[in-house]
C-alpha cells in the first residue's frame, strides 16, 4: 500500500507526539508512525524532572548560563536561548494538560535539585517524571484524533536529489511493507542506547531514525558526545534518577568518603554528570571503588522521603539488585546513558535534507553541546518537538503538487526495500548471530569510547568495526515467517547501530581535546582555539566525510569550568 | 542455575492451533524471566515472538502469564517462582497474534472509550492551577499505571462480559474524577454507572493481584461506586442499588435480611423474574423467612454503621469549590 500525509512523524515518545500535536492544531492532515506503541516508548524513562526559570527570582538567562556551562561550551547559544526561554511556558501547558507535578505547601508547583544548575527548577512527579509526561502527551493525542500507525517499523526514507518525501515501514504484526508519502517528514525516534553494552536505555533505542536520516544524505553532528550517567544500577545498568542526589543522597568510596569533594568542591554530587561519571570512573581506576562500583547512599533521607519521592528507585533497587536503599547504600557506576549528538537540525528541527525534520534525543539543535544537563532532555522534547511540528506544518501547506512525482518515487522505493528484505530472508545460515554482533560492539564500545578514551584504543575500535560490519552481512533471519517477525527487525537495527558506532568512533578519534563528556586521556585540556566547534559527518560510499561547523556565541564567552 | 521453560506458542501462518513447547536452559541466577526469553530468542530459537523493551517495569511492554498469573516478564526473578518448571503464555482476554504477542486494539478501544484526557472548565490560569499539594500526590498511584495489561488480562468480568469496560480504562477515569482540575467528573461517573461500567465488577482482586505497579484498579472502582452512591446516581444500576440496600439492611438490623433486600434492589418488573426461582426455593424450604431474626445487639452495629459512614468525599474538586462558594 501506499498511503500519504502532509506531515508524518516518526516515533511516537515526547518529541513525536508534541510534534504530530503541533501539526494537528495547525490544520495539516498529520500521521504518527511508532515502532511500539506510544505509552511504551523511552520518554517514559525519564525520571528526575523537567527544568523551567519559573520560580521567584530564577531567570532564563540563569537558565541559559547553567546549561551552556553544562555543555562545556559546545552547545549553540542562540538554540539554548530558545530552550531556556520557551521553558516556562512549555512546563505550564503540561501542567494544563493534565501533569500531576509535585506541589509546594500552597499549591503552587514545587521544585527539586538537579545536577549543573545554580537554582533549584526541577519540576517533578515523584520519580516517574516523564512516565507521566508520556501519558498525558498520549492522552492529548488521543483527545485531537492524530491518525497512528502503532508497531510499524520504519526501514528508510524515500528521498530524491536531496529531498525527503517519505518513508517505507513494515507493519510488524502482518509484516507487509508500505509506503507513506509526506510533504515533510519529522523523525524523533529517540535514542541509540543499544550501540553500547550495558547501558540504561530501553531495547527499543536502536537509532532508527538517526541512522536513516545518515543514510539518506542528512548530517550528523557531536556524535562524539555521548554521555555516562553517574548513577547506574550494578549489574543490570538500570538508571537511578539524579534526583536522588537532588534530594540529599551522598555518593562514597570504599573508603566511606564523599569524593565529590575533591573534584567539585561547590556543587558535590550535584556537578554535572560527565565531571561527576568522570570522577567515579577515576575512584575506580584508582583502586577505591568497590567491584567497580562507588556506592550511592540514600540513609539519612530517611525512609517517608524515599518511599514518597524515589519510590521507583527503590523498587528498582530493591528488585534487580536486592537492595533496600532505605537500610544499606547501593552500588552504582558510570553508564552509557544518552548521546548529546545527533542529527543535525537548526532551530526549528530542520535538517539538511529538505523536507526533513528531526526533534529530541535522534537530533542535534545543538543545546547540549559537550554534556547535557539533567531535566534538560524532557525540556528539549516538548520545545523543540513543537518547533519541529510546526516548521514541517509550514512546509506541508507550501508544497507543491508533487505528488504524482513522489508517488512514482514511493513505488521504486517500496520495491527496493522489499527486494532487500527479502534477500535478508533469504541469506543463508553461516553461524554469525545478529544479538552476537551486536553484544561484540556494545561492549567494546564502553571499553573504548566510554567515559576515558585514547588514540590507541579509539583506533582499535575503528578496527573491530570492521570486522563486525563485515559479520553483519552475513547475520541470518532465523525466523522466516512475517507475522511480527522481531528477529528480522533485530537484524535491520543492528545495521543502523553499526553505522552510528562507526559514526562514535571516527569523531572521538578526531576530537583532540577534551571537552563535556568527550575525556581523551592523551589530550585531556579543553582547546578552544582549535576545537571550539562541532564535527558533522555526512554519509559517503567510500566512507563518512568530516564537516567541521562553528559554534554560536551570543552572550556567554568560554571560561574556566569548574563546579 | 537451570531452568525449565514451557511456552505457549501459536502461529497463524503455520495455521496450527496452540501447543507447549519446552525449553531448559542454563541462566544466571538473578535473571528475570525476561532475560531468559531474550536468551532462548537470540540464542535457540529466533521463531519466538514477544514484546518487550525497557527491562526496568516502566514501558508495560511485556507482560505475559507466568505460572497462571499476568504478570511483566521483567518483574519476574526466576529464582524467585521456586517451581521446576515455569509455564509462559499470552495475556489472557485478548486474542493471540503469535507466541506471546497478543491483539491490544481492543485494549486500547476501551481506553479511548472513556475520554482518557484532562477536561478542565473555565480560563487556562495563566500559571499553574494551584491545587492541594494532596491531590497531586494522590493520583501518582494512578498515574504509575503504564498500560501493560496484566489487570486486563486476568479479569474475571472481562472474560465472561467483553463489554466491561475493565480495569485499566477504570483507573484511568479514577485519575480524572480524582484530578481537582477536571470538571467532567459528573459525565464519568454517568458513564461508569452504565453497561459495562464499575457495577459489573465481580470483586475478585485479580487485578489488585496481578498489577505490577500497584495501582490497586479494583479499589478505584469501588471508590467509584462509592462516590455515585453517595451522589444518589443509583436508580439507573442494579449494583448501586443492591449495594444501598444492603448497607441500609446490615445497617438497621444488623444482618441481611434477603427477603427485604430483593424487594429494595430490584425494580417490580424484574421481581416478576424471581417469581419462579422463589417458587422453588419456597417448595425445597429455602425461602428465607419474612420476618427475619432479630440479632440480640443491633443497636451496636448501627453505632459501627454511623462512625464508619464515609467522611472520604472528593475532597479536592477546584469547581466543586467553586460552585459551593459561588453558592455562599
Amino acid at each position: 500500500m501506499i498511503y500519504k500525509h502532509g506531515v508524518l512523524v516518526v516515533g511516537a515518545g515526547l518529541a513525536g507526539m508534541r510534534a504530530a500535536i503541533e501539526a494537528h492544531n495547525q490544520g495539516v492532515d498529520v500521521a504518527i508512525v511508532s515502532k511500539v506503541y506510544p505509552v511504551r516508548s523511552h520518554s517514559n524513562a525519564a525520571q528526575g524532572g523537567i527544568n523551567a526559570a519559573l520560580g521567584e527570582g530564577d531567570t532564563w538567562e540563569s537558565h541559559g548560563y547553567d546549561t551552556v556551562k553544562g555543555s562545556d561550551y559546545l552547545g549553540d547559544q542562540d538554540a539554548i536561548e530558545i530552550l531556556a526561554r520557551e521553558a516556562p511556558a512549555a512546563v505550564l501547558e503540561l501542567e494544563h494538560w493534565g501533569v500531576n507535578f509535585s506541589r509546594d505547601e500552597a499549591g503552587h508547583l514545587g521544585t527539586r535539585n538537579f545536577g549543573g544548575a545554580s537554582q533549584a527548577r526541577t519540576f517533578f512527579v515523584a520519580d516517574i517524571t516523564g512516565q507521566a509526561l508520556l501519558q498525558v502527551m498520549f492522552e492529548q493525542l488521543v483527545r485531537v484524533g492524530v491518525r497512528m500507525y502503532n508497531e510499524w517499523f520504519v526501514t528508510s526514507l524515500i528521498e530524491d536529489g536531496g529531498v525527503v518525501r517519505g518513508i517505507v515501514g513494515m507493519d510488524i504484526r502482518s509484516g507487509q511493507l508500505h509506503a507513506i508519502q509526506a510533504d515533510a517528514v519529522v523523525l524523533a525516534t529517540g535514542g541509540m542506547g543499544r550501540v553500547f553494552e550495558p547501558s540504561t536505555n530501553a531495547l527499543i533505542n536502536t537509532g532508527d531514525g538517526m541512522a536513516i536520516a545518515y543514510r539518506a544524505g542528512a548530517r550528523l553532528m557531536d556524535m562524539e558526545m555521548m554521555q555516562y550517567h553517574p548513577t547506574t544500577l550494578k549489574g543490570s545498568g538500570a538508571l537511578l534518577t539524579e534526583g536522588a542526589r537532588g534530594e540529599g543522597a551522598y555518593l562514597l568510596n570504599s573508603e566511606g568518603d564523599r569524593f565529590m569533594k575533591t573534584y567539585a568542591p561547590n556543587k558535590l554530587e550535584l556537578a554535572s554528570r560527565d565531571v561527576v561519571s568522570r570522577a567515579e570512573q577515576t575512584e575506580i581506576n584508582e583502586g577505591r571503588g568497590i567491584d567497580n562500583c562507588v556506592l550511592l547512599d540514600c540513609r539519612h533521607l530517611g525512609k517517608d522521603l524515599i518511599m514518597r519521592k524515589l519510590g521507583q528507585i527503590h523498587e528498582l533497587a530493591l528488585e534487580l539488585a536486592g537492595v533496600d536503599i532505605v537500610e544499606r547504600p547501593v552500588p552504582v557506576r558510570p553508564g552509557f546513558h544518552y548521546p548529546m549528538g545527533g542529527i543535525k537540525t537548526d532551530v526549528d528541527g530542520k535538517t539538511t535534507l529538505e523536507g526533513l525534520y528531526a526533534a529530541g534525543e535522534c537530533a542535534c539543535v545543538s543545546i547540549h553541546g559537550g554534556n547535557r544537563l539533567g531535566a534538560n532532555s524532557l525540556l528539549d522534547t516538548v520545545i523543540f518537538g513543537r518547533r519541529a511540528g510546526a516548521a514541517a506544518s509550514a512546509r506541508s501547506r507550501t508544497a507543491g503538487s508533487g505528488a504524482a512525482e513522489g508517488s512514482r518515487l514511493a513505488e521504486v522505493a517500496l520495491q527496493q526495500e522489499t527486494d532487500r528484505l527479502r534477500a535478508l530472508l533469504d541469506r543463508p545460515y553461516v553461524g554469525e548471530l545478529a544479538a552476537k554482533v551486536r553484544w561484540d560492539m556494545g561492549v567494546n564500545m564502553v571499553k573504548y569510547c566510554g567515559v576515558f578514551r585514547d588514540e590507541a584504543g579509539l583506533t582499535e575500535m575503528g578496527n573491530l568495526l570492521h570486522s563486525l560490519e563485515d559479520r553483519a552481512t552475513r547475520v541470518h533471519v532465523g525466523d522466516k515467517g512475517r507475522v511480527f517477525n522481531t528477529n528480522l527487525t533485530s537484524v535491520l537495527e543492528l545495521q543502523f547501530m553499526l553505522d552510528l558506532a562507526r559514526a562514535v568512533q571516527l569523531t572521538a578519534l578526531t576530537r583532540t581535546e577534551s571537552r563535556g563528556a568527550h575525556t581523551r586521556t592523551d589530550y585531556p585540556e579543553r582547546d578552544d582555539e582549535h576545537w571550539l566547534r562541532h564535527i558533522q559527518l555526512q554519509y559517503a560510499s567510500e566512507g563518512p566525510e568530516i564537516h567541521y561547523t562553528p559554534v554560536t556565541i551570543t552572550r556567554w564567552e568560554p571560561q574556566v569550568r569548574s563546579y | 542455575m537451570d531452568v525449565q521453560l514451557k511456552v505457549r506458542r501459536q502461529n497463524p501462518e503455520a495455521e496450527g492451533e496452540p501447543y507447549w513447547k519446552e525449553y531448559a536452559l542454563a541462566v544466571p541466577d538473578h535473571f528475570t524471566l525476561l532475560d531468559a526469553l531474550i536468551q532462548l530468542r537470540e540464542e535457540v530459537d529466533e521463531t519466538l515472538s514477544l514484546r518487550c523493551s525497557c527491562r526496568s517495569h516502566i514501558c508495560g511492554s511485556c507482560g505475559m502469564r507466568v505460572n497462571g498469573h499476568a504478570n511483566l516478564a521483567c518483574k519476574t526473578k526466576l529464582s524467585d517462582l521456586h517451581t521446576d518448571t515455569v509455564t509462559v503464555e499470552p495475556m489472557g482476554n485478548m486474542p493471540v497474534i503469535k507466541d506471546l504477542v497478543v491483539d491490544l486494539e481492543p485494549f486500547w478501544k476501551k481506553l479511548y472509550s472513556i475520554d482518557p484526557y484532562l477536561q478542565p472548565a473555565g480560563e487556562v490560569p495563566e500559571r499553574e492551577y494551584v491545587v492541594p499539594a494532596d491531590s497531586m500526590l494522590h493520583l501518582d498511584g494512578v498515574v504509575n499505571c503504564i498500560m501493560c495489561g496484566a489487570c486486563v488480562s486476568d479479569c474475571e468480568s472481562l472474560s465472561v462480559n467483553p463489554l466491561f469496560i475493565g480495569p485499566t480504562a477504570f483507573a484511568k477515569e479514577y485519575r480524572f474524577v480524582m484530578d481537582p482540575r477536571d470538571a467532567a467528573d459528573t459525565q464519568r461517573l454517568m458513564q461508569m454507572n452504565g453497561p459495562g461500567g464499575v457495577w459489573d465488577c465481580t470483586h475478585c482482586f485479580q487485578c489488585v493481584e496481578v498489577c505490577p505497579k500497584d495501582v490497586a484498579p479494583m479499589d478505584r472502582i469501588m471508590a467509584m461506586r462509592k462516590m455515585l452512591v453517595d451522589d444518589g446516581v443509583t436508580e439507573k444500576h442494579n449494583g448501586a442499588r443492591r449495594q444501598k440496600a444492603f448497607a441500609d439492611l446490615v445497617g438497621r438490623y444488623g444482618r441481611l435480611d434477603e427477603s427485604r433486600y430483593l424487594m429494595k434492589s430490584v425494580s417490580m418488573g424484574e421481581l416478576a423474574g424471581y417469581a419462579k426461582v422463589g417458587l422453588r426455593s419456597a417448595m425445597r424450604g429455602k425461602l428465607p423467612p419474612l420476618v427475619p431474626h432479630r440479632i440480640p445487639e443491633a443497636a451496636r452495629i448501627r453505632r459501627i454503621f454511623e462512625r464508619t459512614r464515609s467522611t472520604h468525599r472528593r475532597r479536592f474538586k477546584l469547581h466543586q469549590q467553586a460552585q459551593e462558594g459561588s453558592r455562599v
